[in-house]
């Protein structure tokens, strides 16, 4: 095969991926800029959004409504998670807000076993997004679903790029998320900005996970837990608490790990998230503020 | 209380306990004696575990690593010769030779994890809060990621099968003894503090002349020997085990029995323990599901995990110090 | 507790006093173990100045926190024309009209001018005019409005302290506090800012301003208290402490009498 047609094909992998990897590393990074939490529990907005597309879809809901049901249900889990676990430890030390959100995805995934057992359940798709578009004679193929990914994640990029440079709210979020004293002192309702912040974070997740199952055709409870570390390790490459960081981060990502499977000798594969986490280890050490911004004294 | 009163008490509850050792065999049963080994391997974790956290502040999310590796390490060494070139013919020549008993075994997972620990550590010691948290995070997947694929160390995802049954009541006792005794030791001495220190403010600890580096890595190091040793004598109780029994739901539980006893003790390890793996054992039971009155409850699997959860983060809202709080137990404590 | 000293009647002109714009009773704060305020009481009127003076650790920014609400006192009563205040959290403070330009100015510098000016109005209860007092307000500081779409990051420290007080502004507030405004300035900045504040003051904007450099707050200020480890320990008119200044230092450090 023409070695730029293959490279080619890859960066569309890439883009898909990555585009996947952004929308949750998105929200992790929203919430940790305003509350300096890492919130373990995020990638399990994925199985909600998922299932919630997987049920409402076979109840005969189109396709379309499935997934905005998805979202509105991914959203919907995460403002009653904050009010429920987070809300009454804010304030608390980073270790116990980590712990609790640990607590969460505990609860989260079991209820997800209790539910819909643990075996992975399959997840159809119109027959239509598994048509192939074929470009060069056949030689390069990506899937409606691909297709879908990147414009979904276009369309939501768009929609929150929007919405934190021309909105009040967006803005209060900006500033609560650069110093959430000063946003007091302002007068922001800062309660209402964490439950935004939150249910756009969780939103973006379910629609992950709603494209994730489509994809990959299964949803299964602990289909989030590791999406949600390699978005962790996304978003501290390009610079946690940051939107713009971790949109550059996901697609590094994205571009990385495909990079690591298409291009790198077989035996090297399967250590693919071994190579992922040392990445991430790397940076916590020599850059733990991210690529999009200036390196930083490593703090003890 | 006077040197020789200590060291009389201590005796009579080191023979107490050894009584109960050989004796609890034939006294409680088997399962209850089964009950119990898990439950004194999952205090010499739980306690391993918190000498990290609850004594220099850096809450490794990485310690079941250890465990695992503790368990492989040692369930290769201990293979007899003739399960070794059964289950794992492509082990190196250098290995498949060697056959080492219980307790040389686990002393030499608990080395291996020493070093390993060393080299893990000293770049991520460097690290605060939940960065060293989910860097450690990080460590945990790494191991298992190691772990599925040097199919010819471990066999991979499949079961490793073949260990020999050597962990007894008296050996899951004895190693709980030894352990707490140890980390009491240098909890309590003048290493502990500075320990206590680190965690307490770094910057002045490091004022007055304790290096916040080493202070945590003697932590780790120390805490992951233990790991090893308890991944060992769970491997050799197990018999049989695969590298998800060494991932996240373990990594929680052993979080949660020290979160809900209290994370800065030793005692609060223990209490954790039990409390925990007491509760665990009643809500299995009611998860088959049970009828009171004419109210039947159907089976609920996976229902008392999500008890223990949010038994969990009600004690991150209303008790964050845990069942015992600030509360040890040390016998003749000079304050 | 040192004795507030008495007040001066003679060069006062008489007038019926108006009914305090900002009441405080009794305050008492404490963080923790240490009583950072104990037992302060102060008043500011509609249209005055009233400068808080003390050294560091007096409990000056203390009793600004207390007043936005950052911090709540363990005992005592803080009233805005007439209605208590000192349970309410810092956004319904500032939406019934207290506007804080706080320590170290604390502007968003990842935001711009605009934007950080916009957000100043956001919790503003009646929309209609902050077009009409964003015109003003660039209109009475305007290096904001030429560096309008900038990063407020990359304002100097005399300009972030512009857009600080603008953007506390923006919330038309009845009551401007103020922290320390010029904290870490040069002396011609200060100068500046505190002939923009006297502008404000003389369109009838009410203030409480806390500073450490006494001397441009006596010259501002209508009347003033000097704290001292939590309470007041000299309490007059700008003009008479302005003439004993002596008293002044000796209430600052201490001294006794």
């Amino acid at each position: 095969m023409n070695p730029l047609l293959y490279i080619l094909q890859q960066v569309i992998n890439a883009v898909a991926l990555g585009s996947l990897y952004a929308l949750v590393a998105i929200g992790l990074s929203m919430v940790f800029g305003i509350l300096r939490m890492t919130n373990f529990a995020h990638g399990d907005m994925m199985m909600v959004g998922a299932f919630a597309t997987l049920l409402l879809g076979g109840v005969g809901l189109p396709f379309g409504w499935a997934v905005a049901a998805g979202i509105a249900a991914g959203a919907l889990a995460g403002i009653l998670i904050e009010r429920a676990a987070y809300r009454p430890v804010r304030g608390a030390p980073e270790v116990t807000l980590l712990l609790t959100s640990l607590a969460v995805t505990y609860i989260l995934e079991n209820l997800g076993i209790l539910i819909f057992t643990s075996s992975p359940q399959n997840f159809p798709v119109p027959d239509w997004m598994n048509n192939a578009v074929q470009l060069l004679g056949g030689q390069i193929t990506f899937t409606q679903i691909n297709i879908l990914t990147v414009a979904l994640t276009g369309v939501a990029l768009a929609g929150l790029g929007w919405f934190v440079t021309r909105t009040d709210l967006g803005l209060g979020m900006r500033a609560a998320a650069e110093d959430i004293g000063a946003a007091h002192l302002v007068g922001l309702d800062v309660n209402r900005l964490i439950v935004v912040a939150f249910a756009i974070a969780s939103g973006f997740a379910g629609l992950a996970g709603a494209l994730w199952a489509a994809q990959s055709g299964v949803v299964e409870p602990n289909m989030g837990f590791t999406p949600l570390l390699k978005a962790f390790v996304a978003a501290i490459i390009g610079g946690f608490g940051s939107i713009a960081g971790a949109l550059l981060g996901g697609y590094l990502l994205g571009a990385l790990e495909v990079f690591i499977v298409a291009f790198l000798p077989s035996e090297i594969s399967p250590y693919r998230d071994a190579i992922v986490f040392s990445l991430l280890i790397a940076f916590l050490l020599f850059r733990p503020n991210g690529l999009l911004s200036r390196a930083q004294e490593v703090k003890l | 209380m006077s040197r020789a009163a200590t060291l009389l008490v201590a005796a009579l509850v080191l023979a107490a306990l050894a009584a109960v050792a050989f004796g609890a065999p034939r006294l409680l049963g088997d399962y209850l004696g089964r009950v119990l080994i898990v439950i004194c391997i999952n205090a010499i974790l739980v306690a391993s575990l918190g000498i990290g956290n609850g004594f220099t502040g850096v809450f490794s999310l990485g310690h079941v690593g250890f465990v695992a590796v503790g368990a492989y390490a040692s369930g290769i060494l201990s293979l007899p010769a003739s399960a070794k070139s059964a289950y794992l013919p492509d082990l190196p020549s250098w290995l498949s030779g060697w056959h080492l008993s219980f307790l040389p075994a686990t002393i030499a997972a608990g080395v291996i994890c020493v070093v390993l620990a060393f080299l893990v550590g000293a770049p991520l010691m460097r690290l605060s809060g939940h960065f060293v948290s989910v860097a450690t995070l990080g460590f945990l997947i790494i191991v298992n990621v190691v772990l599925v694929n040097a199919d010819n160390f471990t066999r991979g995802a499949r079961t490793f099968a073949g260990v020999p049954l050597e962990t007894t009541l008296p050996w899951a006792l004895g190693w709980l003894a030894l352990t707490l005794l140890v980390l009491a030791r240098v909890a309590y001495s003048p290493k502990g503090r500075a320990w206590r220190a680190v965690r307490e403010d770094t910057i002045a600890a490091q004022a007055i002349g304790i290096e916040v580096l080493p202070t945590r890595l003697s932590a780790f190091v120390i805490g992951a020997f233990f790991a090893g040793v308890g991944g060992s004598l769970y491997g050799h109780y197990l018999g049989s085990f695969s590298p998800a029994a060494f991932y996240f739901a373990y990594t929680f539980a052993l979080i949660s029995m020290l979160v809900i006893g209290g994370m800065q003790s030793l005692t609060g390890a223990v209490v954790g323990v039990l409390l925990v793996s007491l509760l665990s054992e009643a809500l299995r039971n009611l998860e088959r599901g049970f009828s009171l009155g004419a109210v039947t409850v159907p089976p609920l699997y996976g229902a008392s995990q999500i008890v223990l959860g949010v038994v969990f983060i009600l004690i991150m809202i209303f008790r964050p110090s845990g069942v015992t709080g600030d509360l040890e137990l040390t016998l003749g404590r000079r304050r | 507790m040192a004795r507030p000293e008495a007040r001066a009647t003679a060069g006062r002109p008489a007038e019926a006093p108006a009914p305090p714009l900002l009441a405080v009773e009794e305050l008492r704060v404490a963080y923790g173990a240490v009583t950072a305020i104990r037992g302060v009481s102060l008043s500011v009127r509609p249209g005055e100045v009233v400068a808080l003076l003390g050294a560091n650790g007096a409990g000056k920014s203390t009793m600004l926190r207390a007043i936005s609400g950052v911090v709540r006192p363990r005992a005592g009563r803080i009233r805005l024309e007439g209605t208590p205040i000192e349970r309410l959290p810092p956004a319904r403070i500032v939406r019934l009209g207290i506007g804080h330009c706080p320590e170290g100015r604390r502007i968003f510098g990842s935001l711009t001018v605009a934007e950080n000016l916009r957000l100043g109005a956001a919790a503003r209860a009646e929309r209609a005019g902050v077009a009409e007092d964003r015109e003003r307000l660039l209109a009475l500081f305007p290096i904001l409005r030429e560096r309008q779409q900038q990063p407020a990051g990359t304002l100097s420290g005399g300009e972030q302290q512009m857009l600080a007080l603008a953007r506390a502004l923006m919330a038309r507030p009845k009551l401007l506090l103020l922290d320390e405004p010029s904290l870490g300035l040069a002396p011609l900045l200060v100068q500046q800012i505190f002939r923009r504040l006297a502008e404000l003051k003389a369109a009838g904007t009410t203030m409480l301003l806390v500073e450490q450099n006494i001397a441009v707050a006596l010259d501002l200020a209508d009347r003033a208290y000097v704290l001292r480890t939590g309470e007041i320990g000299l309490e007059g008119s700008a003009a008479e402490l302005k003439a004993d200044y002596e008293r002044v230092a000796a209430a600052y450090l201490g001294a006794r009498r």
